[in-house]
């Protein structure tokens, strides 16, 4: 019983921390904000949630487990709220998406005389 | 296995500060801010695990309530007249 | 760190100076996390990452947003500055190396806060028994400052509203806010289910400091960090309707009054100032309760100076904009 605890935790925090890397990556090689910003908040949420129960499977005791679903409860309202309030206000001051790789190239070469 | 997934959380907060840095718009920035924010949550809580000291989720769970916060406080913010105007006398 | 703060340094733009400096605060609240310094790490990040950012960006919208390019090339002042630094270090040679055990710090004052602090105070956080009992003198001194820091605030930024310019509005607020209810309908479903909350952990954070991190100054800040919540998304005037200015003043007051009243108590008694033992017949009793009351009267006055600051920065840029409405 505890041999299985502390197999699925660390296959929880393997899972976990994988979305996270994978997340942070995106950040980086992206080439827009919107698609960053769907990299960062889909992997996010899911990679806090893997995290905090491969954490709670780590055996610990009353109120240490209540915190963690505190956190993890909070974590599912706040996250996806920030992404959604973050996307609508790019929105709202018209920062407007690439919408096509080739369509960008072919503004630029046509702005450069 | 925890150690692991402290170092792994540590490369991606490497990664959200280079995007915070360069990152061309605004709205990057804070996107990457967000981002470290909530991978702190996660590795205070893993920290306080490492070190047998759970009193460090009463900081994980402050840490994640004040993100929240500045974070809607930023796009509040930067709706202002002010920095309309400051962008059209820049163009 | 390091490339954190170059960073801040080189850049002109102001509003993404903020963001790495939100960025920063929250490396120092990690390094001190990793230190082993958990009330630390608790005030670091509420205060550094939540409230000044927010004070700092309300800030600029008042000012520009771009940093003025420098006129003069500050040789001189580099100069000072280079002198002045290059004396501090050589004078700090002398001192004995950080952390070593034979240090005059760890030899005699040290050892007899962690030793016996359980049994002079009976409180398990031994930070919060040498912050409100060893050093209470120091933190009424600081709360003092926090309240001298409000004062000042208000006497330079606080405008005088007129009875009729308030009483008018009352119908054209309720539609501003119905409009406003359109566009902000996620938030603000979610803040209402969170404010309550977190006004419920700050309790918690303030009356667990015996125990845990936590304490009068961190439950403050997250208190008042609740209510900028409620003002950013609900309005000013709302805001301004459900928390009475001149109650918030008044509870500044109530606070630094309160924690200097239970040192009066304790001069009435025949003992020191701020001596807990003079509050009850028990002494470690008298310790629980004089650092509760006292507790009580920081985060009292932490509370009410952040709104107070808030209130005033975001009240003039409110009357700026609307000014500027009614202009164009």
């Amino acid at each position: 019983m505890d041999t299985l605890m502390d197999i699925s935790s660390a296959v929880f925090l393997l899972i976990g921390s994988f979305l996270c890397v994978s997340g942070g990556v995106g950040l980086l090689r992206f080439p827009d904000f919107y698609t960053r910003m769907h990299a960062v908040g889909v992997t996010e949420t899911l990679a806090t949630v893997m995290i905090l129960i491969g954490l709670m499977l780590q055996n610990p005791e009353g109120l240490v487990l209540l915190k963690l679903i505190i956190i993890l409860i909070m974590t599912l309202f706040i996250s996806p709220t920030a992404s959604h309030a973050l996307a609508s206000a790019a929105v709202h001051n018209n920062l407007l998406p690439v919408l096509d790789k080739k369509e960008a190239t072919e503004k630029e070469a046509s702005s450069n005389p | 296995m925890l150690i692991a997934a402290t170092l792994a959380i540590l490369v991606v907060m490497i990664m959200a500060i280079i995007r915070a840095i360069s990152g061309p718009t605004l709205y990057d920035r804070i996107l990457a801010v967000n981002m470290f924010g909530t991978k702190t949550v996660l590795l205070i809580s893993l920290l306080g695990f490492l070190m047998g000291r759970p009193e460090f989720l009463d900081i994980a769970i402050v840490y994640a309530l004040i993100n929240f916060i500045s974070v809607i406080g930023v796009l509040h913010y930067s709706d202002s007249s002010i920095f309309k105007r400051s962008d059209e006398q820049k163009k | 760190m390091v490339a954190t703060a170059i960073a801040i340094v080189k850049m002109k733009d102001l509003f993404a100076i903020i963001m790495l400096l939100g960025i920063y605060s929250l490396l120092s609240a990690c390094f001190f996390v990793a230190m082993d310094a958990v009330d630390v790490a608790f005030t670091e990040a509420a205060v550094g990452a939540g409230i000044s950012t927010l004070l700092m960006l309300v800030a600029i919208t008042m000012t520009g947003r771009v940093e003025n390019p420098s006129r003069h090339k500050p040789a001189l002042a580099l100069f000072v500055v280079v002198v002045t630094g290059s004396l501090l270090i050589y004078g700090t040679l002398d001192m004995p190396y950080f952390g070593l055990a034979q240090d005059p710090v760890h030899l005699h004052v040290a050892p007899r806060y962690i030793n016996d602090s359980m049994q002079e105070i009976g409180v398990p956080n031994i930070v919060t028994s040498v912050l409100a009992s060893y050093r209470a003198f120091d933190t009424f001194g600081e709360v003092v400052v926090i309240f001298t820091a409000g004062m000042g605030v208000l006497a330079l930024l606080s405008v005088v509203r007129h009875p009729k310019d308030v009483a008018i509005d009352n119908s054209k607020i309720d539609a501003f806010n119905k409009c406003m209810h359109e566009e902000h309908l996620i938030l603000r479903i979610v803040a209402k289910v969170l404010i309550p909350f977190i006004l419920l952990f700050a309790l918690y954070v303030q009356f667990h400091g015996d125990y845990g991190p936590g304490g009068g100054f961190q439950a403050g800040v997250i208190f008042a960090a609740a209510i900028i919540l409620y003002t950013m998304l609900f309005g000013m005037n709302t805001a301004r309707r459900v928390i009475n200015q001149s109650a918030t003043q008044l509870f500044a007051a109530v606070g630094v009054l309160l924690y200097g009243s239970v040192g009066v108590i304790s001069l009435l008694e025949g003992k020191n100032f701020l001596d807990y033992s003079a509050l009850s017949a028990d002494p470690i009793a008298g310790q629980h309760l004089g650092i509760l009351l006292i507790e009580l009267g920081v985060g009292i006055t932490v509370t009410a100076v952040m709104v107070i600051i808030f209130f005033n920065f975001a009240g003039r840029r409110n009357d700026q904009q609307n000014k500027e409405n009614n202009d164009l």
